[in-house]
């Protein structure tokens, strides 16, 4: 077949149109070269649309200098990612270039047209074989392992490959690098196909190469009360975070990161600010994982296209970290895929949309926003391998609403498709009431981790509590009954002590299950007891002697010598109190 | 000898289209017409088509102007020569001194890689209690004052920009009125700060396409300073006029509006130039501080709401005072634990205090009746708003907090403002 070839036609912004002569593929990749002095600049593009027999394709750098008439060279592939060990503990861009050596080579700065093979080509693993000549496997079975970090990587056969391939030989233990051949299999017309420790996998596709996909039922504890107890989000499932600017969407992806319980987390930070990531980047390496005793930047793959970096790339940055996530899932492990942002992925689509001349839906955003949305969050799931061990992606993403205002096309279409919603309001945030999560808006269709009825009589206190809250702003507290009151100073205890959570004490930062339940039963107490106090003023005081006392227990660690003093502190509370 | 072309097709706005060939993208283009010489940037290329953006506005342009190519995208004269100058968008001087040529750099260039950034660990004083005291500017931050228009935030940012401890300040100005540039010309020099200041400005009355570029040349200067070991500060007011510009071109171009008019990149445009403040490692750093003046006084619009996304934090500036409750500096917690022991406990202590006496306020306001606690809030909150908050004062931040302890003593008893036992004991002013 003769090799594609093509030439620049027209440059919009970061899009261009290129006419070519044989055959090209919709998401194919192809390389823009501005002429050089050595050698030409290659920026990487990507075919969006074709028509009349015009290819028009983003480009994944700015296209300064590029000219009409310049040569386009197609690749043949579409947009992959480089799959195999030696992800973990990286800091890739949208494309996965892996930013600390780009670095090296290019300095402060960002140079276009500088591409790195993801995977380093020089390290060794050490591989075992699992299966033997003669084994009849399907594209995803394991073929060996190499160890990664505390994870057992398992070596599979590329998913991309159909059929009932016959193992002919496989490498025996020993140590091996990416490139290396580690088994020969034959497929059903006899040629025979080499596995390498390294396969690449177009990141627009979801990986399928499991037997049954499961439904979400377990409850992913993130250490953050008021998510696992009143929102929960579960193994394998979706969920969302919209708020204003400032109202902490950061800090609890950031803390989620930090201490949710998985085996593998991946960050994209997806159009946010620089800053953000770097604090990610340089505190991780140094922060150590209870669960495994290494840092927590061994569990973390860091996929990075800030907002100053090329919007076509943001774009598929998303796809990229999802591509990553299902790739550890089919080593039956749990994986939690953190978006900030998807609005500035969705923004992305909205300017390529808008560079394309297609007509726009809601404020300019494509038709297709929805189904585009959805189709992000279906990659999440917990799925049966092959194998019949169990993987899972849970999906969660941060929109950013203009103004503020739920109502837009992003929160609207994330919304339909994810399974909890947290909500963060400005009116919490104002209040530092942190994390900002509105307890009475906010919603999830998980299990929690305390039983539902429970849930929902707290829950009713808090909206009840908040009714008299409401009314309080009129009537004044002196035309509120006793009665009332009391129910309004036990929803701002539940507020204080239980919502609320300092994400920069070194304790309560993560709240673990058992110390959930513990706190959740202590706290029904305290609430269904029904109190005699003589006036409001002594009443409010008693009540925040008694939220002081639940936070200096909610700070002190678990296995501290004055736990057991801090919680019987509060306790004491509730028997000394008078009771109506 | 570069081709000239003698035909344009299109004149719309300030852009212009002909046929050429071998034309760059981005590329920079004289025009000769009958007002004059203008330099124009290649926006789009279709086929033999190209668009170009005229910098001086396509007011005057005959069909037949005529047009050379440059070879070379917009580039902007650095060095220490520039100090004390005042030029204009695209970098023409607008004082009267000479052209300047030297180590001519490329504006817009990429960013900064994420994995060469820093976390943040250095103070900007400036001077002012609400900022230094309250809601600290660190190195490398960007901000923006949000406010509404006529609030006195040029004043604000000239006092910044005479106080602030940098070496170098980079003054961009868009949709300036003249006498606003006057004043801040004239407030620098009278104080000697405009010997290390460098101004690019566009007034009200420059060309639109120029106000685009205030911000590119600015920084682009500043990232030279910035490597060359310089701590810069860059002071752009007001980028609300920048984004009506880029509204207008995006307009002219017919572009699909996204939201209010703006075109859909409007978040990613600024954050392009946002994100340019950094702190080099082994070399000088950039903070940026920007004025967006809130339109309708509403933070909901598109250019403050996806500018409070992009930046790290913000100074709402209300009724002449930097307000202390929606104000907020997100780095601010690198480093106010370095600086005095009790900065942390008087930051919170005050505004606190100062969040109750609003309520009292409030009451007040609403006829109920005054408790003793509430008389001695609005006592407080009177001196907090004349002695602090007032954007007169000026004074290191170590007097600052001195002032603080000693407001708190004439209004408090130290049980009552919650300061822990161990500080106050330390630092509560002795009674005589």
């Amino acid at each position: 077949m003769d090799k594609t070839t093509g030439s620049v036609t027209g440059v919009n912004g970061n899009m261009i149109t290129v006419a070519f002569t044989g055959a090209v593929a919709q998401n194919e990749v192809g390389y823009a070269c501005i002429p050089g002095k050595e050698r030409p600049l290659r920026l990487m593009s990507e075919i969006v649309r074709v028509r009349d027999g015009v290819a028009d394709m983003q480009v994944f750098e700015d296209t300064r200098d590029l000219r009409v008439g310049d040569v386009l060279e197609f690749s043949g592939d579409l947009l992959a990612a480089e799959l195999g060990p030696g992800l973990l503990g990286r800091v890739y861009d949208g494309l996965l270039n892996p930013l600390p050596e780009l670095a090296e080579q290019c300095g402060f700065f960002l140079q276009r047209g500088t591409y790195l093979p993801s995977l380093d080509r020089t390290r060794k693993w050490a591989f075992t074989p699992v299966a033997k000549p003669g084994d009849r496997l399907t594209a995803g079975e394991t073929v060996g392992t190499v160890p990664e970090g505390v994870h057992t990587h398992r070596i599979m056969i590329p998913f991309a490959w159909r059929g009932v391939l016959t193992v002919k030989a496989v490498r025996p233990a020993g140590d091996c690098t990416v490139e290396d051949v580690v088994a020969t299999v034959v497929d059903d017309t006899g040629a025979e196909r080499e596995v390498r420790l390294m396969q690449r996998w177009p990141v627009k596709l979801p990986i399928t190469c499991y037997a049954e996909r499961l439904r979400p039922t377990e409850t992913l504890s993130t250490g953050i009360r008021s998510v696992d107890t009143f929102f929960p989000v579960a193994v394998g499932g979706t969920y969302c975070i919209p708020g204003p600017f400032g109202a902490g969407k950061t800090v609890i992806q950031h803390q989620t990161s930090q201490y949710a319980d998985v085996d593998i987390v991946i960050v994209a930070a997806c159009g946010e600010r620089a800053g953000e990531v770097v604090e990610t980047l340089r505190e991780f390496p140094e922060l150590i994982d209870p669960k495994t005793g290494r840092t927590l930047m061994d569990r973390t793959v860091i996929i990075c296209n800030t907002s100053s970096m090329p919007v076509a790339a943001r774009e598929a940055s998303v796809y990229t970290a999802v591509t990553l996530a299902g790739y550890y899932r089919q080593m039956g492990l749990n994986v939690l895929l953190l978006a900030d942002s998807t609005s500035r992925w969705a923004q992305a689509l909205r300017e390529m949309s808008g560079r394309l001349e297609e007509i726009p839906g809601d404020e300019a955003f494509p038709a297709y926003l929805e189904s585009v949305i959805a189709g992000f969050y279906e990659r999440a799931g917990r799925v049966r391998l092959k194998d019949g061990s169990v993987g899972s992606v849970t999906i969660g993403g941060t929109v950013s609403p203009a103004g503020g205002n739920f109502d837009e096309p992003v929160t609207q279409a994330t919304l339909k498709v994810v399974g909890a919603f947290h909500g963060l309001s400005r009116a919490r945030s104002d209040a530092r009431r942190y994390p900002a999560i509105d307890p009475l808006d906010s919603w999830s269709k998980y299990p929690s981790v305390i039983e539902q009825p429970r849930v929902e009589a707290m829950r009713d206190l808090l909206r009840k509590g908040a009714d008299v809250e409401q009314m309080m702003k009129v009537v004044g507290e002196e035309g509120t009954a006793m009665e009332d009151f009391m129910d309004f100073l036990k929803k701002e205890l539940i507020d204080a002590v239980y919502l609320q959570q300092n994400a920069f004490n070194e304790v309560d930062a993560c709240c673990p299950v058992a110390r959930q339940r513990e706190a959740f039963d202590v706290l029904e107490r305290i609430v269904a007891a029904r109190y005699a106090y003589v006036d409001k003023a002594e009443a409010r005081r008693a009540f925040l002697r008694l939220q002081q006392a639940f936070i200096d227990w909610n700070n002190t660690p678990r296995d501290g010598a004055d736990y057991a003093a801090r919680r019987d502190a509060v306790l004491k509370f509730v028997s000394e109190a008078p009771h109506a | 000898m570069r081709k000239l072309y003698h035909q344009i097709d299109n004149i719309s706005g300030s852009v212009v289209t002909l046929r050429a060939q071998g034309v760059r993208n981005r590329e920079l283009a004289e025009i000769d017409s009958r007002v004059g010489t203008s330099l124009a940037q290649v926006i789009k290329l279709a086929g033999d088509e190209v668009t170009l953006q005229v910098f001086a506005g396509a007011r005057g342009v005959a069909t037949d102007a005529q047009v050379r190519f440059l070879g070379h995208p917009m580039q902007v004269p650095f060095g220490d020569e520039l100090l004390g100058r005042v030029f204009t968008g695209s970098a023409k001087p607008r004082d009267n001194g000479p052209t300047l040529d030297m180590n001519l750099t490329d504006i817009g260039t990429p960013s900064v890689n994420p994995a060469k950034r820093i976390i943040p660990r250095h103070m900007v004083r400036t001077g002012i209690p609400m900022i230094d005291v309250f809601n600290t500017l660190v190195e490398s931050q960007k901000l923006p004052i949000f406010a509404r228009a006529g609030e006195p935030y040029n004043e604000l940012l000239a006092r910044i920009a005479l106080q602030a401890e940098v070496d170098v300040i980079i003054l961009g100005g868009m949709g300036l009125k003249h006498d606003d540039y006057l004043a801040f010309r004239d407030t620098l020099d009278a104080s000697g700060a405009l010997s290390r200041t460098v101004m690019f400005v566009h007034t009200a009355a420059d060309p639109v396409v120029e106000c685009m570029l205030v911000p590119d040349v600015s920084l682009a200067v500043a990232e030279q300073f910035a490597l060359k070991g310089k701590r810069v500060l860059v002071l752009l007011t007001d980028m609300t006029s920048f984004a009506d510009a880029m509204k207008e071109i995006a307009i002219t171009m017919e572009q699909i509006p996204s939201n209010r008019g703006y075109p859909g990149d409007l978040y990613s445009q600024l954050a392009a130039r946002y994100e340019k403040a950094v702190d080099f490692e082994g070399a000088g750093s950039i903070t940026i501080l920007a004025v967006t003046t809130m339109p309708g006084d509403d933070v909901t619009h598109p250019v403050p709401d996806n500018t409070g996304y992009i930046t790290e934090g913000q100074f709402y500036l209300r009724n002449g005072r930097i307000e202390p409750f929606g104000s907020l500096s997100r780095l601010k917690q690198q480093v106010n634990k370095d600086t005095r022991e009790d900065h942390r406990t008087i930051m919170d202590a005050m505004i606190k205090l100062y969040a109750q006496y609003k309520d009292a306020a409030e009451k007040q306001s609403m006829g109920f009746r005054m408790s003793e606690w509430d008389r001695k809030l609005l006592r407080y909150g009177a001196r907090f708003e004349e002695k602090m908050m007032d954007l007169s004062v000026n004074i290191p931040l170590e007097q600052a907090l001195d002032l603080g302890w000693r407001i708190l003593a004439e209004c408090f008893d130290p049980m009552e403002t919650g300061i822990p036992t161990k500080m106050s004991d330390k630092f509560w002013p002795k009674k005589g």
